[in-house]
Parts: C-alpha cells; structure tokens; sequence
C-alpha cells in the first residue's frame, strides 16, 4: 500500500487559520475551467484584467463538456434561419425564454466559433469546402482552450477548489479554497469572481459530471444571489445501464424494447423518455439503435468516438444488439435553472459577482426545456465572454487594486459549526439527497404531495450539514459538496412546489396542464430559509438599454 | 471505472495524477501511479485520452469495479484505443477534422420539417 496522500489524510486547516495559505491577488477570479470559466478567463484578460483561473479538477479535463461531444447552436446571420432557431424551442420551453437574449448568444456563438476556427481548432470541411462549425468534439475543444487560457496569461490553480467566496462592504472580494493534493489552503483576494462552476447533477456518474456538485451557486447564495428556473432542473440522460456515457441525441436512432423482445411503444429520446422512465420502475428497458440506415452509421461513429467507447470496451454492437438503458440524472447541468442574472454582462445583482455557463440560469435561451448540448455550448461560450467582460470593467471601475482589501469569508455550511458535537458525515447526506433526487416518481413525475415529503427530510438533511466539517482535507471538500447539493435539492423541490402547472421540464402531476396565467419565470432567494417570488413583468431581466448598448 | 495502470507500459510521467478532474490517482513510490481512490472515478476516460503510453484501462462499468487481464485486453486490442479514436498521439491527427455530426444535423432536420417552428410562434397560446 502506498502512503496515503495529504488529500486523504492530512488535516484540513480551518477557515481564518490562514498563516500557511496561498496568498493571491487579482483583478479577476474565475471559479470554474469549464467552457464557461475559460471563455470568461480569456475575455477578461482581453479586457486588460489580471485573471486567476482556479478548477476543481484540471482545467481541460474538468466538467461536462471535455470527456464529450457537443453540437453547437450555430446559424448563420441569416434572417431566416435565425428566426426558425429562435422559434424552434419557445414551444418546448414554455414561452419562457427571450428572443433579445437568443439574438445576443446567436451573434456571440457566431464570433466565438470563428475565434476557435481562428485558434486552430481543426474543423471539419464540408462539401463546398468551407468549414463546419455545428460541434466541437470535447477533449480537443478544452485541450485548446486551457492553452488559450495559458496563452492569455491567466494563472490557473488546477484541483484548487474554491470552498467560499470572500466579501466586503463593496460586495464580493475573492474566494477561498484548498489545494486538494497538498491541502495547502489558497485564498485570492480580486475585485470580480465569476462562478462558473457547472450545474449540479448530483453525483450521478452522468459523463464528466462528477465534479459538478452545485458548489458555485452555494457560494453565490451566501453572498445574497438569487436563482431563477430552479423548478427545471430534472433533466435525465440515457446512458447504457452499466455506463456513463449519456449521449440522449443518439437514442433518437433507438427502438426501445421489453425484456422479452417486445417494442414498448411510444417510447422514444424526446418526447417518449417519460416511458422510458415510467418502465424503468418496474423492469429493465433495451434499446438497439436500429433506426440508423447503413449511411448514417459511419458518420454517428466519426462525430462521437466517446459514444461508442463503452459499448467497444463491453463488445456490444448498438446498431445490431440490444442493451439494457438507464437514465442518469443531469439536474441542473442539463436543466435550466441557474443564478438569476441581472444585466447583459451576466452580473448577479450582488456587487463584484457575474455567473456564466451552467451555473447560470439558461431559461434566457432555452426557457423551461433544455435546449440540449448545442444550446448549453453556445450560452457558455457567449456568457463566459461576458461575464468576464464584465467582472473585468467593474474590477478596473473599482480602481485600487484588491491586495488593499480586507474581505472576509461568507461561507457557512459545511465549513463552519453552528455548534453541537456531532462531525458531518458527507456519505449519509450525499446519499439522503440522492435518494429525493433520483427517483424518476419523485424528481421526473412530480406532485405536491411528494415534493412536500422530500422537502421535509431535506430540511432535516440541511440541519446535519451544520455539523462540524470533518478533519481531512478530502471530508472538508466532500462535505462542502455535499452541502452544495443539498441546498440545490431544497432551491428546486421549493420553486417546483411553486409552478402549479405542467410546463417545460416541469411535469407535475397534479396539474397536467400549461396554465397561462403563470407564464412568468420564478425566482428564488435565501438559504436557511427559502423564499420563491414570481418575476415581475415579462422580462425584467432584458434592460433593454443595457442591451442596446452592449456589444453582441 | 479505471481498472488498470499497466506497469509494463507506464513511463512515470504521472500525467494521469495530473488530469484525472476527481484525482483518482496518487503518484507511487516507484514511479507507477496508484489507483487511490477508484470510487471517485466517474468513468469520463479522460485518463486514458492523455496517457503517451497507452498504459491505462478504464472498463466500461461506471457504477462497480470489474476484474481485468492485462493480457487480455492487449490482445483485444482495447489499450490505447480512445486515443487513437481522438487522432491524439505522435505521428496521428486529430480525428475533430472527421466530425460528421454537420452532416447527421442536416439529414435530422430534412427528417423533421419546419413543423416545430410553426407550432412556437410566439403568438401560439402559452
């Protein structure tokens, strides 16, 4: 047996006992080396800012985008096909979506892509010979863009996650966190953070999606953020029961099929998952992609390598032979719901703070319905950018630099004892959110009653994350997470409680219908204590002046 | 989950301690990472993606560790074969240029006409 390693067993040093940290300071924090995070890194360099990048895992390999594939949503400046784009989710989104913010992340998308074409990213070459810019296969998308960061002169702190944001008088100064490996502590003191830390998928082994626990919206609340869409946050992926790999667009190829062979009907990756779930309570489901023509079957295997990897490893052959599917939950990774913004550089509302990529509510776009990959692609790339635009023109509106402040830590849960004896057990958490958020006839199919009963023992898990954070530096971040997904879990059984109809992702049992009168996004507000508002107006989010202004 | 750190092919570059984003592995006192904490493998392959020595196996079961023969999955040709699916690695070419999905999108939506956006004019009832 090896040594253990600082990260297992080394103790964690407690908050304010900051002799031995990492002392840093910047213009510009960036918490998060997803898609997001370095579009926002890069941006705000550009913008003539000092930029710290800190990840959880490794910039490049981090998140839901790097061990994947992605379409992007892409049109052309066409008229016509930007209005077919704009219209084809308003339906499925449940009208909650705006078209002022899609024509921004269109534009946006449109220039980034060219900026990735220009970078050399190596396209592939259409039939009239001009470069195809729908998709960005993952691994060599976030290979480029972490030398891009690098390139821009940010600094990064890979497996440095960020425990709590530091704040004072002038709102949000930095973030603290811990070097996992040596469990040294780190602390950068900046006049912007941007959280782009993903969503939250609850630890489900959805592909990549491990490292994406919720924690930057837990730091954001602390300081007073609000959230907006938090009800749409169910998304599943189907994945092959035994594999990670959830790749829904493929599964438009499938035939679902019975144990004994027999087709179950109107099932199907789109409209038909509600089946597929419904049966999975009761008895397995196998799908065989036996939809995909000869001439297709080429083209799936050269666009998505890591589709097929686990059915190469396993030796099945999903074009000919039926496998068993799960569905994995996805949460708000590939849910809607995120931090409210308030303006078009994606600031929060709270002093000093910008949200961009998933961890950003998404209903801008895509409404209530996840808009898929292509759609998440092209927010995180156009909100990074402005995030990072913004967090560094409101650094440089500050003027003295960061090293001069004195902020403290926000951070709360999991980090600092309310008091009482008992250590935090982050496994026995974990596993009591996970068994509220799974379930497909709790989180899928919902009803007021059985929210009301998952609210009930959440509100009891939220008192156990008061608890003293255990001693080690790996306990200390998992019981950070663990507190992080809890907090998702009672943000979105609270504000799902709140949408008394049928809308989006939303399905809610008791009322099966759209109802119009509530076609106004919720926002949601408060830790200990959660409060959830509908948005006045249509659009307050729109600042149509701000928009006019601001560079597309 | 990662199963295999194969010590024939291993050249101690720990770029695998270095990208795993769940830090999975620890570097070994002989120089051949150690798989630490398998359980917080989250089967993304991205180990096996930046390996220069193909010498990492990441078996396909996300949920429950499986027994693995070496041997075995060298003749079956299943080390190193992510890599080479991503065109990484000396002397290769990124497989990105390959991409088809452009062409997959475009079939998906001759399939599936306009219908869509006909049915979400903003006017349509909400």
């Amino acid at each position: 047996m090896p040594p253990p390693s600082a990260f297992d067993a080394s103790p964690a040093p407690r908050p304010g006992n900051e002799a031995d940290a990492l002392q840093l300071d910047a213009d510009v924090l960036v918490l998060g080396g997803g898609p997001a995070g370095t579009w926002a890194a890069i941006s705000a360099a550009a913008g003539g800012a000092r930029v710290i990048l800190a990840d959880k895992g490794w910039c490049g390999a981090s998140g839901a985008t790097a061990p994947s594939g992605t379409g992007v949503w892409y049109v052309p400046p066409q008229p016509e096909l930007r209005e077919e784009a704009r219209a084809s989710r308003e339906s499925l989104g449940g009208f909650l979506s705006e078209r002022l913010w899609m024509d921004r992340v269109l534009d946006r998308t449109y220039a980034n892509m060219a900026q990735i074409a220009e970078w050399g990213y190596p396209f592939p070459v259409d039939e009239e010979g001009k470069q195809a810019r729908r998709s960005l296969q993952g691994p060599e998308y976030m290979r480029l863009m972490r030398r891009q960061v690098i390139a821009a002169g940010v600094r990064i702190l890979d497996h440095s996650p960020a425990l709590e944001l530091l704040s004072d008088d002038h709102g949000v100064a930095g973030a603290a966190g811990i070097e996992r490996r040596s469990g040294r502590r780190w602390r950068v003191k900046a006049n912007a953070v941007v959280i782009a830390t993903g969503g939250c998928a609850f630890l489900s082994k959805a592909l990549g999606c491990d490292v994406l626990t919720g924690d930057g919206g837990l730091m954001a609340a602390e300081v007073g953020a609000d959230f907006s869409g938090m009800e749409f946050s169910n998304a599943y992926g189907i994945s092959p029961a035994f594999a990670s790999v959830t790749k829904t667009a493929f599964y438009r190829y499938a035939t679902f099929y019975h144990g004994d062979g027999r087709v179950l009907e109107g099932a199907g990756s789109a409209k038909g998952r509600s089946i597929i779930a419904r049966t999975l309570l009761s008895e397995p489901v196998f799908a065989q992609l036996d939809q995909a023509h000869e001439g297709l079957r080429e083209s799936l295997r050269k666009s998505q390598p890591n589709f097929f990897l686990p059915f190469d490893k396993a030796g099945i052959d999903p074009l000919t032979q039926r496998f068993p599917v799960t569905m994995r939950l996805e949460g708000t990774v590939r849910g809607t719901g995120g931090i409210r913004l308030a303006n078009a550089e994606c600031a929060t509302g709270v002093p000093g703070l910008y949200a961009a990529g998933d961890a950003a509510t998404r209903e801008l776009i895509c409404g209530g319905f996840t808009g898929g990959g292509s759609h998440n692609a092209a927010w995180a790339m156009s909100s990074g950018y402005w995030a990072g635009g913004g967090a560094a023109a409101h650094a440089r509106s500050l003027g003295a630099s960061a090293a001069t402040r004195t902020p403290k830590g926000a951070g709360r849960a999991a980090l600092r004892s309310a008091g009482g004896e008992r250590t935090l057990d982050h496994h026995a958490v974990v596993k009591a959110v996970q068994d509220e958020v799974f379930p497909y006839d709790r989180n899928l199919f919902r009803s007021t009653a059985k929210l009301n009963d998952s609210l009930g023992r959440l509100d009891q898990v939220w008192q156990q994350v008061q608890d003293h954070p255990a001693d080690t530096v790996r306990d200390l971040v998992r019981g950070r997470e663990a507190a992080a997904m809890t907090a998702t879990a009672r943000w979105m059984y609270t504000t799902a409680r709140e949408r008394r109809e049928t809308r989006g992702m939303h399905k809610h049992e008791d009322f099966h219908d759209q109802d119009p009168s509530q076609r106004r996004r919720l926002v949601t507000s408060g830790i200990d204590v959660i409060s959830v508002r509908a948005e006045s107006g249509s659009g307050p989010v729109q600042a149509p002046a701000q928009l006019a202004g601001a560079a597309p | 989950m990662i199963e295999l750190v194969s010590r024939d092919r291993c050249v101690s570059c720990d770029i695998c301690v270095k990208v795993c984003p769940t830090q999975v592995f620890d570097p070994g006192l002989d120089g051949v990472p150690v798989i630490a904490r398998q359980e917080d493998c989250q089967t993304c392959f991205m180990c096996e993606a930046y390996c220069p020595a193909d010498a990492l196996y990441v078996a396909p079961d996300a949920d429950h560790p499986v027994q693995v023969e070496e041997s075995a999955l060298i003749a079956a040709g299943k080390l190193g074969k992510y890599r080479a699916s991503l065109g990484w690695g000396t002397g290769r070419v990124s497989t990105a240029q390959q991409d088809d999905s452009y062409r997959i999108l475009a079939l998906s939506e001759r399939l599936a006409p306009k219908k869509a956006a006909a049915a979400s004019h903003p006017s349509a009832p909400a």
